[in-house]
């Protein structure tokens, strides 16, 4: 799929460039001329969309560190005095913060993108993987970045979070004290926190190149699910999606700067604009909405350590998706009963956001604990055996087949009024 | 080199030289043993290096010398009046110091130590095997005194003080009840308070640490 261009440079500049390192090669044949199936809707727009708030976090956050001073003493001030006092310092802190969730919202859209259309399906497992390891750099680079404040809920958010790593046999213990730099969570962490969370973002962007990579083998997969067969089924990288990516992008920023400049602490928590006090938690702490899901998974099972496993669990079993999935075809459009099973799951996730949110108790906690069983009962028994009895639709021969289809299909319903 | 030896070829020296490739080799050992040996034996002293020299890189992380010299401070426990309690900070952490009153020293006596769900004492000045009976909660029989660190055995945050189903503590993040002797009785916690290790100076002071 991503054979080697045979364009001739006419310039001799990028001839001569081109013929001792071939990037321009490269560029033209896996970012302008990548043949990418036609039939790609909005919701493959996501992947441009993440590189862009990656692209965007990557910038803000590198001009806050000229400003934010790492320490328990003056962390939480320097953040005021970024707000307060450095030129534009608010937008490009509230760009960093509020981006943050926006980049956790793509994610989760590219995710579910992929459930649906059954893109860690073969030969994508990898790529698949490569996404499921950048999502947990993405969750740790996250939560290290929220302790920066140094607020209320950035102290006790980083405590708690730590000492789940203290549920873990024998070692427990220890490795919370490694990993706090002392006895609690102070200076020695908030500073390892600020060094992990720099450099994990260029990780990330080490990832990204690998999933990119890995997309450029297999090439697109696409709403059908029928590889490409042709030529026809096909059309240009650029400017075909460049621009549709584009505009896609665009209008997610819209919304991203609808909440930086009319409501940037709608996603935040008020307790964490007072400064952290070791001494007192406060009454209710709660994550960042983005782990919610995953707070309720631990929260459900009452049990430390398993409960613990159980949080691990969920995201650790997106790994062997690709092959609990007995499922030959791709597409949940194919898939009846699969597609049901998907919508479930999409309410099953945000269920547990909604519990995650909650106090602990009554009602919320047998809540969670039906909505964990059903999440884990998901992977692990209804899509292996779904593979074995579900009868899938026929599948059009190609891409090119399904679109026409539906262009014909367009035309005699628009031709029948006017009869 | 190596592809002057191919096929275990044996090459008078001097001819390898006049081609410009040195080698050593005896008539004793054959090449191949021999490099075997010696790839086998660099690559291991290579790994070993690499694993040993990543050791200081993880234990710089473990706590410097600066926050272990913070391990002691001394209180006045004198001015807490009955059924008050005082928050210190020791090692980072929280210090519960609270002045119990006869009722409470009563209500935690009064469990059978075989109902709680840890029946161990979590004190650090007693013997690891004792168990969580109320007297082994306190130190040199000084029932008046509970001293315990303010970190739920859960997740870490902090109990709050006169509240809970037991009378003693409550742990607002995920609901842990600790009794009035600090064990733990209702919740996700799966260990009672921990004392720490402290001693009497006089009848109103004590030394944590």
């Amino acid at each position: 799929m991503s054979g080697h261009s045979s364009y001739e440079f006419s310039n001799p500049v990028v001839k001569w460039l081109d013929s001792r390192l071939p990037i321009v090669t490269m560029v033209k044949a896996q970012a302008m001329d990548f043949p990418t199936p036609k039939n790609l809707n909005y919701w493959w727009t996501f992947g441009g969309i993440l590189a862009t708030m990656l692209v965007i976090q990557l910038i803000t956050g590198i001009v806050l560190v000229m400003h934010y001073t790492p320490h328990v003493d003056m962390a939480f001030d320097s953040v005021e005095h970024i707000r307060r006092d450095v030129n534009y310092g608010n937008i490009i802190q509230k760009l960093h913060a509020n981006g943050a969730s926006f980049f956790f919202i793509a994610v989760y859209i590219h995710m579910f993108r992929g459930l649906y259309y059954g893109s860690y399906k073969a030969p994508r497992e990898v790529l698949w993987m490569i996404g499921v390891a950048i999502f947990l750099a993405m969750m740790a680079t996250g939560f290290m970045g929220y302790v920066l404040p140094w607020g209320q809920m950035s102290f006790w958010g980083a405590k708690v979070i730590t000492n789940l790593f203290s549920a873990i046999p024998f070692f427990g213990e220890a490795i919370v004290t490694w990993l706090w730099g002392g006895f609690s969570v102070d200076n020695a962490t908030l500073q390892r926190f600020f060094s992990l969370h720099y450099l994990l973002p260029f990780v990330l962007c080490a990832l990204v190149f690998l999933h990119v990579w890995a997309l450029h083998v297999s090439g697109n997969g696409n709403p059908v699910g029928v590889e490409v067969k042709s030529g026809q089924d096909t059309v240009s990288f650029h400017p075909y999606y460049t621009m549709k990516d584009l505009f896609a992008i665009l209008v997610f920023l819209l919304f991203l700067f609808g909440f930086v400049f009319f409501s940037p602490d709608y996603l935040g928590h008020p307790i964490n604009y007072v400064e952290a006090n070791p001494l007192v938690t406060p009454a209710h702490i709660v994550p960042e909405w983005y782990y919610l899901p995953f707070y309720a998974i631990l929260r459900s099972i009452p049990d430390k350590l398993l409960g613990v496993v159980a949080m691990f669990a969920s995201i650790l079993i997106l790994f062997i998706l690709p092959w609990l999935d007995t499922s030959k075809v791709r597409s949940a459009t194919y898939r009846p009963r699969y597609r049901q099973l998907f919508w479930i799951l999409v309410v099953v996730c945000l269920g547990l956001g909604v519990c995650g949110a909650q106090p602990a108790e009554g009602g919320w906690v047998i809540a969670s604990r039906i909505l964990t069983a059903w999440y884990f009962l998901h992977f692990l028994v209804f899509l292996p055996l779904l593979g074995l009895f579900e009868t899938p639709k026929p599948l059009p021969s190609s891409i090119s087949e399904s679109v026409l289809a539906k262009q014909a299909a367009k035309s005699t319903a628009a031709a029948q009024p006017a009869e | 080199m190596a592809g002057a030896c191919a096929g275990g070829r044996e090459i008078g020296v001097t001819q390898l030289h006049r081609e410009g490739l040195i080698i050593v080799s005896t008539m004793e050992t054959t090449d191949s043993e021999r490099r075997d040996f010696l790839y086998i034996a660099t690559g291991a002293a290579g790994v070993g290096f690499a694993g040993i020299s990543v050791w200081p890189f993880i234990d710089q992380m473990n706590p410097d010398a600066s926050v272990l010299a913070l391990s002691s401070v001394e209180v006045d426990i004198g001015p807490i009046e009955e059924g008050q309690s005082i928050t210190i900070k020791w090692r980072g952490n929280p210090v519960i110091i609270r002045h119990r009153t006869p009722k409470e020293i009563e209500d935690a006596k009064a469990v059978p130590v075989a109902d709680l769900p840890d029946p161990a004492a979590r004190n650090a000045n007693v013997a690891d095997s004792a168990d969580a009976a109320d007297a082994n909660r306190v130190v040199d029989g000084n029932e008046k005194y509970l001293v315990m660190l303010g970190v739920c055995t859960h997740l870490g945050c902090v109990p709050i003080g006169d509240a809970g189903d037991f009378g003693g503590w409550f742990c607002p993040c995920h609901g842990s009840h600790y009794d009035t002797a600090g064990r733990i009785r209702l919740g996700p916690a799966p260990e009672n308070l921990p004392v720490p290790p402290f001693s009497y100076l006089s009848d109103t002071k004590i030394r944590i640490g």
